[in-house]
């Protein structure tokens, strides 16, 4: 589903990622941990097509993120198509990114409106739907400012899933949120998380729940990935120093 | 001098009804002008392509740089020798509208720059189209922090526009002094003028106050 091919990503002088391979398959569900700055996050970022590659390729369900085919040569991707290889990407992120401006409905309605062309009565049931699962029916009408952190959280997992992707990225999704509001949007990301085939690329500090949710873990560590394996084995004997210097650290935080 | 309360009365109602009239027109056609033309030289200087955005900053610079008054000149007195002839109201409304365009632009460029990263960053992860991610998240948000400083920029409007008697248009400065000539007594027309501009302008000033207020919270 998801291919890096030695990539790099440099921001000026700093090197975030150096020649990074890894894919996830369809359906799986992958979390990303490690100390901040190891570049998990520009992961997600180059993924969602908010950043672009220094070098190296990234396919998303066979088609290259970066690049185009034009002839026998490959030239740098026009804005058609990355908002066809974005169709299958949604994002939600720590700090929700919610439309101030728009009412819940709205926020979740627009972009199935407007980019896809869904009818908006028909956006609007689907929305209403959404909310309901994220146990917010009640707040349609209300605005983003008048919500908490968790609620505003739940209705940005809401929006992300109105436009159908095939792969949900989750950026340090609580991070931002207090600590009495983390527990429902992790069990509301966990009921995603079992029930769908959605492909999940999760970045979090929080090992309980990258335990619960994923099928393989990796752990990052200046740019490159230091050990990978499924959550049993890296949270209860990992092979590597920097791995479990790195989760004494934040398991007694 | 003793202030003369009969011929007070006598001009009020004329300041009050024309006078005034000719300001308000003269404020709002400007102002509207301003706001709107503002917002597209805005959008035009952040364009893209350097051969719009360029030439759009240069003439909002130029523009912003030179007098009102000179602006209303050539506007009134050269444009007709290129045969563009317009009534002196019209033609104060354009100057208005113009000069304070390249102000407001400003205004619009902060509000837009004021939004945060993560909306663009929405909109992209959304798949918004980028003109929708400007017509329905950018915009509505940049125009709500641009309102207190175009609320100003309708004082200051208001406030100049008194300039476009220069161009024969009799408005409730030109008129007092109109009044003022007739008798060589300009006391009691120009203090009820100013007393005019006082009598809004505060208000006004208080009213934005409140509204700055109201969008910090």
């Amino acid at each position: 589903m998801i291919r890096f091919d030695q990539v790099v990503k440099r921001f000026g002088d700093v090197t975030v990622l150096r020649e990074l391979d890894f894919h996830v398959k369809p359906g799986e569900r992958v979390t990303l941990i490690g100390p901040s700055g190891s570049g998990k996050t520009t992961i997600l970022r180059l993924l969602m097509t908010l950043e672009r590659v220094t070098s190296g390729t990234i396919h998303v369900d066979g088609e290259c993120l970066s690049h185009v085919r034009r002839g026998d040569r490959k030239v740098p991707a026009d804005e058609r198509h990355l908002r066809q290889v974005r169709k299958k990407i949604g994002m939600v992120f720590q700090q929700f990114n919610l439309f101030p401006n728009m009412n819940v409905l709205r926020n979740i309605t627009e972009a199935p409106v407007r980019a896809l062309g869904v009818p908006r009565e028909q956006a609007e049931e689907k929305a209403r739907e959404l909310l309901d699962m994220v146990d917010l029916a009640d707040k349609a009408q209300a605005h983003p400012s008048q919500l908490s952190g968790g609620q505003q959280q739940r209705v940005a997992i809401a929006r992300a899933l109105a436009m159908e992707p095939e792969v949900l990225l989750l950026d340090e999704v609580t991070s931002a949120l207090d600590p009495e509001l983390v527990s429902g949007v992790q069990n509301l990301l966990r009921d995603i998380a079992h029930q769908g085939n959605l492909t999940l690329l999760c970045v979090t500090h929080e090992m309980n729940f990258a335990r619960d949710i994923s099928h393989r873990v990796l752990m990052f560590d200046q740019g490159q990935i230091v050990e990978e394996g499924p959550p049993e084995q890296i949270f209860t004997e990992p092979e590597q120093q920097r791995t479990r210097d790195f989760l004494q650290a934040v398991l007694n935080a | 001098m003793i202030w003369d309360w009969d011929w007070t009365l006598e001009i009020l109602p004329g300041l009050l009804t024309q006078g005034l009239l000719v300001t308000f027109q003269a404020t709002l056609g400007g102002a509207v002008l301003a706001f709107v033309l503002g917002l597209f030289v805005a959008l035009l200087r952040r364009s893209r392509r350097p051969y719009i955005s360029r030439p759009v900053g240069a003439i909002s610079e130029f523009i912003r740089s030179t007098p009102l008054l000179v602006q209303l000149f050539v506007l009134y007195y050269v444009m007709p020798d290129f045969g563009v002839r317009m009534t002196a109201l019209t033609t104060g409304i354009i100057g208005l509208g113009v000069h304070y365009a390249s102000y407001t632009s400003e205004v619009y460029r902060a509000g837009i720059e004021g939004v945060p990263k993560g909306q663009w960053e929405a909109a992209i992860a959304l798949n918004l189209p980028r003109h929708w991610t400007w017509i329905s998240v950018v915009l509505p948000q940049a125009v709500r922090r641009s309102l207190p400083a175009l609320g100003n920029y309708l004082v200051a409007i208001f406030k100049e526009s008194p300039q476009l008697s220069v161009i024969t248009v009799v408005d409730v400065i030109g008129l007092a002094r109109e009044l003022g000539s007739e008798r060589f007594r300009y006391l009691e027309p120009m203090t009820i003028a100013g007393l005019f501009f006082l009598l809004i302008a505060i208000p006004a000033s208080i009213l934005i106050r409140r509204m700055e207020r109201r969008l910090d919270t």
